[in-house]
Parts: C-alpha cells; structure tokens; sequence
C-alpha cells in the first residue's frame, strides 16, 4: 500500500486514547494551586496505572526487626543510608535512592521491603516524606 | 580530519552541541556547496560524567548499578557485560537457568529500544502519528519489562554469577500474552516501515555506507549488518545460551535479496531484529531447565570472594546498538584497580562521515539518528588542565611516548 499509515490514523480517530490522563485530564493552569486543591479534597486526582507485584517502589524500613549489621551500607551503590550508631539503626534518604532493592536482597533479617508507592517527587531533598527512618 | 582550502562557493554551518535536532550533546561542522555536504566534522566529548572514575571507588555489586546508569537505553547489557568481566576474573560458573533468563532480558531490550529507534527515525523524517504509533507498542514491550524486573526502565535484574528474578511458570501465560500482542503489532509496524510511500521517499539511497567502508571504520550493531557484514557476538563468539539456540544473522538481503547500505537498510535490519528476539524469548521459555538462578545467593559471601581475586577479564555482549566491551582489573582489593568501558557507539561515529557526505542538509537528522548514537555512553574521557579543555591527537600522544621514553633513559 503507498501510504500505509492512513488506514491506522482514521481507526484511531474514534478509538480511547492510549495514554492515561494523569493527574488531571486537562492540564490545570496551576500545578501547585491544582495539588493544593487536591490536598484540600476540592479537586480528584486521576489514578494512576496500576503497578505489577514486585514493584521497586519507597522504602519500607521495619525498625523493630533490624539489627545494625551495616550490610545494606556496605551495598548501597548511592550511599542513600546513613547509620545511626548510638540506636544501631539506619536510616534512608530516599532523595538519593535509586530503588535498586539491593538492601532488602541483603539483609538478614528482612527488615527492609519494597512498596508500590512512586510519587516521590519533592521540592525539598529533606523533606518528611523522602526520610524512612 | 584536515581542514580543506575554501573556495567561495562553500560555507561552514555548525550544528550542536545543543540543537533541537539532535537529543544529546555533539558537534558537527559541515562544509556546505548549496545544499550538498561536501565535508564533516564531529566533534564529541560534551557529557563526560566520569563514570569509571565514579566505579574505581565502588565495590562490584555497587557498580553494577552505575554501570546501569551510562545509558538509559542499554540499561541492561552495560551491568551484564561488567558481570561477565567480573565472571570471568573471578571463575564463577553461572547456573544454566540463569544463562536462558539473561538473554530473555537482553532480547527484551533489544525489543525495546529497536521499536524506540524506529519511532525515532519516524520523528527525524517528520512522520509524527507514526512515531506515536511505535511507541504505543514499545508501551506494551516496557509494562512486560516492569511486570519481570520491577521497574521499567533501570532493570536492577544483573547479579554477579546469575540474575536476580526468576521467571516463575505462573508468570509464562503473561508474557505470552505480551509476546503475542508484539507479534500481532510486528506486521502493522512492517507494513508501516517498508512499504509506506513516505519512509522509501526519505530512506532509500540517503546515507549509504558501504560494506568496504563499515569493515574499514569497524563499524558494529545493526549499523555495520545493514551494510552486509555479517557481525554479530552473539553468533560469532556466544554468550550466555545463545549456543543453544536457532537464530541467524540479520542482513537486509534476507528481505529484499540486496545490500545497498542505505537507511532504509537500517531500518529492515532493526525491525527483522524485533521479529528474531521475540522468537529468542519463546525459544528461551520453551528450552529454559529448572535450576537455581544465581551461582552465589549470599551477596556478603561474594562480596569476600571477590575481595580475594587477582586478574583482569573482559566481557562483551551484543547490545542492541552494537558490540559492548567492558574490561574489569581486580588486584584483591574492594574497588576494581580499574574499569574500562567502550560502548558501541563510538564505532558508529566515525560512519557518520561516509554517511553525510554529499547529502543534503535536510538529510542530516534521519542519517545521524540511523546509527541509533548515544553520546554519553561514549564519553570516557576528558582532559582539563587549568580549566581548558584540549585534545590529544596523534602527534601529541607520540610527542608524549617519545618524552616518556627519553625520561627512562635517564
């Protein structure tokens, strides 16, 4: 066919769009403002598409079960986990994880898991959300 | 390259290191009679990252995650190819199963960045509905590399002496699935690529490379195959199970019984690429025997093993863009004494200069993107003294050996 692209161009005229309207279906004029309605339950967010098993998201840090035993350290490609050493514990700064799950590979005592939660972004590097202490 | 004497009627454009036709930092310095390319210039170097610097101050396992990290594409065989050198140093045998579960994700890779170059090439050539078309597919190709490694684009699936998910026989039916999906789409996309007025229009006959001058540059990949060279690790010095598997070379005669080298060329010879890896995968989930999936599962316990080797060892494996060299030194420390990696596409560089000659300007975008380049895996080095950047050409290099010597002597 000399141009076989037409055929597919008119079927996709009335077909759903593939893409998954996130967060909004339409761009908000403010992102900020159009978040902060969404925080104050005035605006809904579109969901995002669903994640498999196994998904390599936040950290989860069981902080009864550890033992300080310093491996997730020692494997760390991105230093993200700092050792507290007068409580033995650790703690992840997820502004510089890069979801690798080699720590919760290592450690002995699975006190580390992975969740299914991705939206991480943050202005501030510190802020309470990107600390999993 | 000399600069050649300038007549009048030729004028010089450069182009880059920022431009909104190309999507990373190079160089070029074209010398232009009217419309005509009469002569090139590349100039790269522009997103050097010190990455193995980086990787001397990490040990094994930390750098297996820098190394995913020199290219976004190719987030695969770079880790694998630092396993496979690591492998090699340290003698350690890799379980069979594992062997069959590494070229599923490399030819998964390579499924996804071939479909992504294709819907590339579509956007150089200005046929946008076509590139959305592509990578609506690649969609598909990517939720399939998120569903087996848990993330879509850094894979985090290498282990030194296996990999570190297992495909369970519950999860079979959906890649299947996914599998057949691709192989339904595979036609559409063939019908679109080779037979479609517009791509023949813009690709054939424009950037040829021929097979004399991509066996003289060392070309490599899909770039040298569609010039009919028949160059391919896997088949020429197999790794992982491709041994035991049936798979030929790739050349675009196969199709259309002719090599001319072209960008049309390039385009057949990727999209066959796709069709072959998903009949790897099915082979693969057909042939794969039960086993473990890692030789060493205590990362600790490799972890001192590796601290004792002493040696170097190389690993190269066939990235979707090409031969992969990396050359790992370990001397029974916890860093490696030295890392060395040359990604396939700083042999693809130089073609570019056979390629653009005596094209026209409008021609540049589709015959530089056909080489499928990325310019920060190929950035290894830098030399800045006393914040100036300068080059090492041939005279200087041996200006430098001949003083080396000269202070020996003393």
């Amino acid at each position: 066919m000399k141009f076989s692209m037409l055929p597919q161009v008119f079927a996709q005229m009335f077909k759903k769009p593939w893409t998954n309207k996130f967060p909004a279906k339409y761009q908000p004029s403010s992102t900020t403002k159009y978040l902060q309605d969404v925080q104050a339950g005035k605006a809904k967010i579109n969901p995002t598409v669903e994640t498999p098993p196994g998904f390599r998201g936040k950290i989860q840090y069981d902080r009864e079960k550890c033992i300080g035993c310093k491996l997730c350290i020692n494997v760390c490609p991105c230093e993200a986990i700092e050792f507290k050493p007068e409580e033995k514990k650790v703690k992840f700064y997820l502004a510089r994880c890069c979801f690798c799950s080699q720590c919760n590979d290592v450690c002995p005592v699975k006190c580390i898991s992975m969740s299914n939660e991705f939206l991480l972004a943050d202005a501030d590097k510190y802020s309470k959300d990107l600390i999993v202490e | 390259m000399s600069k050649k004497a300038l007549s009048k009627t030729t004028y010089q454009i450069p182009i880059g290191p920022i431009h909104p036709a190309l999507k990373e930092p190079v160089q070029f310095e074209f010398t232009i009679d009217g419309e005509r390319i009469v002569d090139v210039d590349v100039s790269l170097g522009h997103v050097h990252r010190s990455i193995e610097w980086t990787g001397m101050h990490r040990n094994p396992i930390q750098v297996l995650y820098l190394a995913e990290r020199i290219c976004g594409i190719c987030s695969y065989c770079h880790p694998m190819s630092f396993a496979l050198a690591v492998e090699r140093v340290a003698g350690i045998e890799v379980p069979e199963r594992a062997d069959y579960l590494r070229v599923i994700q490399g030819e998964l890779e390579r499924i996804c960045s071939h479909v992504l170059w294709a819907g590339v090439a579509a956007h150089e050539i200005g046929f946008d509905s076509v590139l959305f078309f592509t990578w609506q597919i690649r969609e598909e190709a990517l939720d399939l590399t998120e569903y087996l490694t848990g993330n879509r684009v850094t894979k985090a699936i290498t282990m030194i002496g296996g990999v570190r998910r297992d495909i369970t026989p519950d999860m079979v039916p959906r890649v299947k699935k996914s599998l057949d999906f691709l192989k339904a789409n595979f036609e559409k996309l063939r019908k679109i690529y080779l037979d479609d007025k517009t791509f023949k229009m813009r690709t054939q006959g424009c950037g040829v490379l021929t097979k004399e001058n991509a066996l003289k540059l060392c070309a490599c990949g899909p770039t040298t195959r569609a010039s009919g060279v028949k160059k391919d690790v896997r088949l020429d010095q197999p790794y992982f199970a491709f041994d035991n598997l049936d798979f030929d070379y790739v050349t675009p005669d196969v199709l259309t019984g002719e090599v001319n080298g072209d960008v049309y060329d390039r385009i057949i010879v990727r999209l066959l690429e796709v069709k072959q890896s998903i009949e790897l995968i099915e082979q693969c989930l057909e042939r794969m025997p039960e086993g473990p999936i890692v030789s060493e599962p205590k990362i600790p316990k490799l972890l001192a093993t590796l601290k004792k080797v002493n040696g170097e060892g190389i690993g190269r494996m066939e990235a979707p863009r090409g031969e992969v060299i990396h050359y790992v030194k370990l001397t029974g420390q916890e860093f490696p004494y030295c890392w060395k990696v040359r990604a396939p596409t700083y042999n693809n560089i130089l073609p570019w200069i056979p390629m653009l000659l005596g094209e026209q300007i409008a021609d540049i975008p589709i015959v530089a993107a056909s080489t499928d380049p990325c310019m920060s895996c190929t950035n290894r080095v830098a030399i800045v003294k006393d914040n100036n950047r300068s080059y090492l050409d041939k005279e200087t290099l041996h200006k430098l050996s001949v003083e080396k010597t000269r202070r020996l002597m003393q």
